[in-house]
């Protein structure tokens, strides 16, 4: 029996045991909003306030699931709201699938009523995009697009389906995509090049391994602890890895880059074999790159080849899923220890814990501080909460502080620095992991982007608890003011709105804090509300974030104040 | 070192793949000296022929994100030296210069073919390097070129894999 197109591409999202779709309906993807009617009760359609919102609350879910996350937008202003979001999952490595509808196939280039040439404007921010026009050949491009995101290094996918494509009718089979002639997204390890890296490690005297989020993506946690152990090497983490090497274990020395901590910055530059895993040796991450572990001999895993040899050159290039070469190299590697050099990361842990860490922690101050509150949340959640940030100091902030124990409870706009993304992306975080507290950590001008989703938190009932940490400044640009441009606070000042109120307008319970006698409380009443909550806690107007690793300064001059 | 490098690239037929191609380029700040693409002796694959003048850091760069396409099957870069490499150009005379000047002694010369003469005017068809296309060009220039055009690159690499054993591997 033949069925219309867009009633094909909903069962396929079904054989594809998708449960939840962020998306906005709108002309040209009607008629598959039409056939998402008779599956509303078996999928879960979350509509949200801007198709932004859906694509970061598809990232947040993908994120916190491990499945695809999936979203719907219509043709022209729908599919063009979705680049920032496409953007962002392209350079975090982020499974996406984005249906967009489009005009019908005999308008295409005539300048239509929202036409916009959707598959051009995507082509540098996903990993592949096809547009259909005919019914026919939704099926096998909607295989290919969710084999294709979530296979190899992940990444976001756009499927833009004509309205008559939509309409015409299709005798309906689906075969889920396994392989594609022109892809190869599961390298076969070279057990040489591992052979080459395990001699190397088996002769350092300084060995350092850098995690990223490729661990996570592999689901290698368990593997890159077994080895880490055995090879007795110390583990710091990238901003996306961090989460995928528990932070109370005592080989964990910290978090790397511009405001990472102390140690592990500076021991870059003293190791003297750097195995990095999952990572692509970010500029955030490196400093000045000339002067970034140049005493090293560098071992690269990574399952992109192209990512191999591209910012750092590696000794040992292994082209290889995080997860096989860990297990394989924990084979290769000999049992030992490197007290002393472990040592070293703890005693300049000490240094920054008398500088930087005790006074954030617990400040003197008569403001609040950034700090002490995401430290008092992480004590309080035990590390486990999903912690979902939007960009900029708090972010950084809450890098620092939190003290990540979970399962991929780490959500975070890492290599594009989405300001706005925190919110949406917590209500799909919160979706792809429902038993887990969800807090989303947001500073006032991030907030401030992408606020309409808390219509969506209202109307969908989901449970999101939002701590706004509110400077009453775009923080991380007016601290690069104050020490760069000469304190000239070039439009960072941002007279904000009674943002309890507005959360109270969306029924959302809401509580201000100004003072530190408050702050236990008031976070134990968030942490203990049903249902979505926001709390906005006032905090010190111009704190600045250390350490600091400088433009054009290498990681091991890091400035601790 | 700058340096001229022929990419090869082979792709599956679809729409748009030589966009994301470019784009790769575009990305980078980096211009193309020439493309040219055309069905391969595979049928449904495409091959495209790139000229750029690059270092070879960058090109390898450049390589790897091009293979890193889903639709490209395979990439390759090569040195001037390490392929055979040829352009054609096509050039309009008008026809009275080519009866009364010493054209047709130069096209000789040049080893230049004839493709049409009309009343008006003669195409001449030359294929070789850029260089002898241009001397070719200055020489009936003398007497008048009335149109002149030249083809991108097409390349073909001296080394004996054949696109037929990558395809076997990659479909193994």
């Amino acid at each position: 029996m033949k069925i219309r197109g867009a009633e094909a591409v909903m069962r396929c999202l079904v054989a594809e045991q998708v449960h939840t779709i962020f998306g906005y309906p709108g002309g040209a993807i009607m008629p598959i909003y039409d056939a998402l009617y008779d599956f509303r009760d078996t999928v879960n359609h979350v509509l949200v306030r801007h198709e932004q919102g859906a694509i970061h609350a598809a990232q947040g879910f993908a994120r916190t699931s491990g499945e695809v996350g999936v979203c719907f937008a219509t043709s022209g202003p729908g599919a063009t709201n979705l680049i920032t979001g496409l953007a962002d999952a392209m350079i975090d490595s982020t499974p996406v699938v984005c249906v967009t509808g489009q005009v019908a196939s005999h308008l295409l280039g005539t300048d239509a009523f929202q036409e916009t040439d959707v598959i051009g404007i995507s082509m540098p921010v996903t990993k592949w995009n096809i547009q259909i026009t005919r019914a026919e050949d939704i099926a096998p491009a909607l295989a290919r697009a969710f084999y294709i995101a979530r296979s190899g290094r992940p990444g976001p996918v756009l499927v833009d389906i004509t309205k008559d494509a939509q309409f015409g009718m299709v005798e309906f089979t689906y075969e889920p995509c396994t392989k594609i002639r022109s892809y190869q997204p599961t390298p076969t390890v070279d057990k040489d090049d591992l052979k080459a890296a395990a001699e190397l490690l088996n002769n350092a005297k300084k060995p350092y391994l850098l995690v990223g989020q490729g661990i996570y993506l592999s689901n290698a946690e368990k593997e890159v602890v077994a080895f880490a152990e055995k090879a007795g090497i110390p583990v710091a983490s990238t901003l996306l890895g961090m989460g995928s090497f528990p932070a109370d274990h005592p080989l964990y020395v910290g978090y790397l880059g511009m405001h990472g901590n102390y140690a592990p910055n500076v021991l870059t530059n003293e190791c003297d074999v750097l195995l990095a895993v999952g990572m692509r040796f970010d500029d955030r991450v490196t400093g000045n790159v000339s002067r970034y572990a140049k005493q090293a001999k560098v071992i690269h895993i990574d399952i992109d080849k192209a990512e191999l040899n591209k910012i750092v050159k590696a000794e040992v290039a292994v082209h290889a899923d995080a997860k096989e070469a860990l297990t394989l190299l924990t084979e290769l590697v000999d049992k030992t220890e490197h007290r002393q050099w472990l040592q070293q990361f703890r005693d300049l842990e000490a240094v920054e814990r008398n500088e930087v860490v005790n006074e954030a922690i617990h400040p003197q101050s008569e403001q609040l501080k950034m700090a002490e509150v995401v430290n008092l949340l992480s004590e309080k959640t035990d590390g486990k909460a999903i912690i979902v940030t939007d960009v900029g100091q708090h972010q950084m902030i809450t890098s620092r502080y939190y003290k990540y124990k979970g399962h991929r409870n780490n959500v975070t706009s890492g290599g594009l620095g989405t300001m706005g993304f925190g919110l949406p992306a917590a209500i799909g975080a919160k979706l792809g992991n429902p038993k887990q507290t969800v807090v989303a950590i947001i500073g006032d001008g991030g907030f401030q982007m992408t606020i309409q989703e808390l219509g969506t938190i209202l109307q969908a009932k989901v449970d999101v608890k939002i701590l706004i940490l509110n400077n009453n400044f775009l923080g991380m640009v007016r601290q690069w003011q104050q020490l760069f441009f000469d304190r000239r606070y070039s439009f960072t000042e941002i007279v904000n709105p009674d943002f309890t109120a507005i959360a109270k307008g969306y029924s959302i319970k809401a509580v201000k804090i100004t003072e530190r006698k408050d702050v236990d409380q008031a976070l134990d009443a968030m942490l203990n509300s049903e249902g979505a909550y926001l709390l906005e806690v006032v905090v010190e107007q111009e704190e600045n974030v250390f350490p600091m690793v400088e433009t054009g300064a290498s990681v091991s001059e890091i400035r601790l104040n | 070192m700058e340096t001229v490098y022929n990419i090869s690239v082979f792709t599956e037929n679809s729409i748009g793949i030589l966009n994301r191609i470019t784009i790769i380029f575009t990305r980078r700040h980096l211009n193309i000296e020439s493309i040219t693409a055309s069905e391969s002796e595979v049928k449904d694959v495409y091959r495209y022929t790139i000229v750029v003048k690059t270092d070879l850091d960058q090109v390898m760069k450049v390589v790897a994100q091009i293979e890193k396409q889903v639709e490209v099957l395979k990439a390759f870069f090569h040195t001037n030296e390490q392929v055979v490499h040829q352009e054609i150009a096509l050039y309009k005379i008008a026809t009275e210069s080519f009866v009364n000047g010493s054209t047709e002694k130069i096209i000789r010369e040049y080893h230049a073919r004839i493709l049409t003469v009309d009343k008006e005017f003669t195409i001449i068809e030359k294929t070789g390097q850029p260089e002898e296309l241009q001397e070719l060009f200055n020489e009936l220039d003398q007497y008048g070129v009335l149109e002149f055009v030249r083809s991108g690159r097409v390349a073909i690499s001296k080394p004996m894999k054949t696109l037929e054993t990558y395809l076997q591997e990659l479909e193994a």
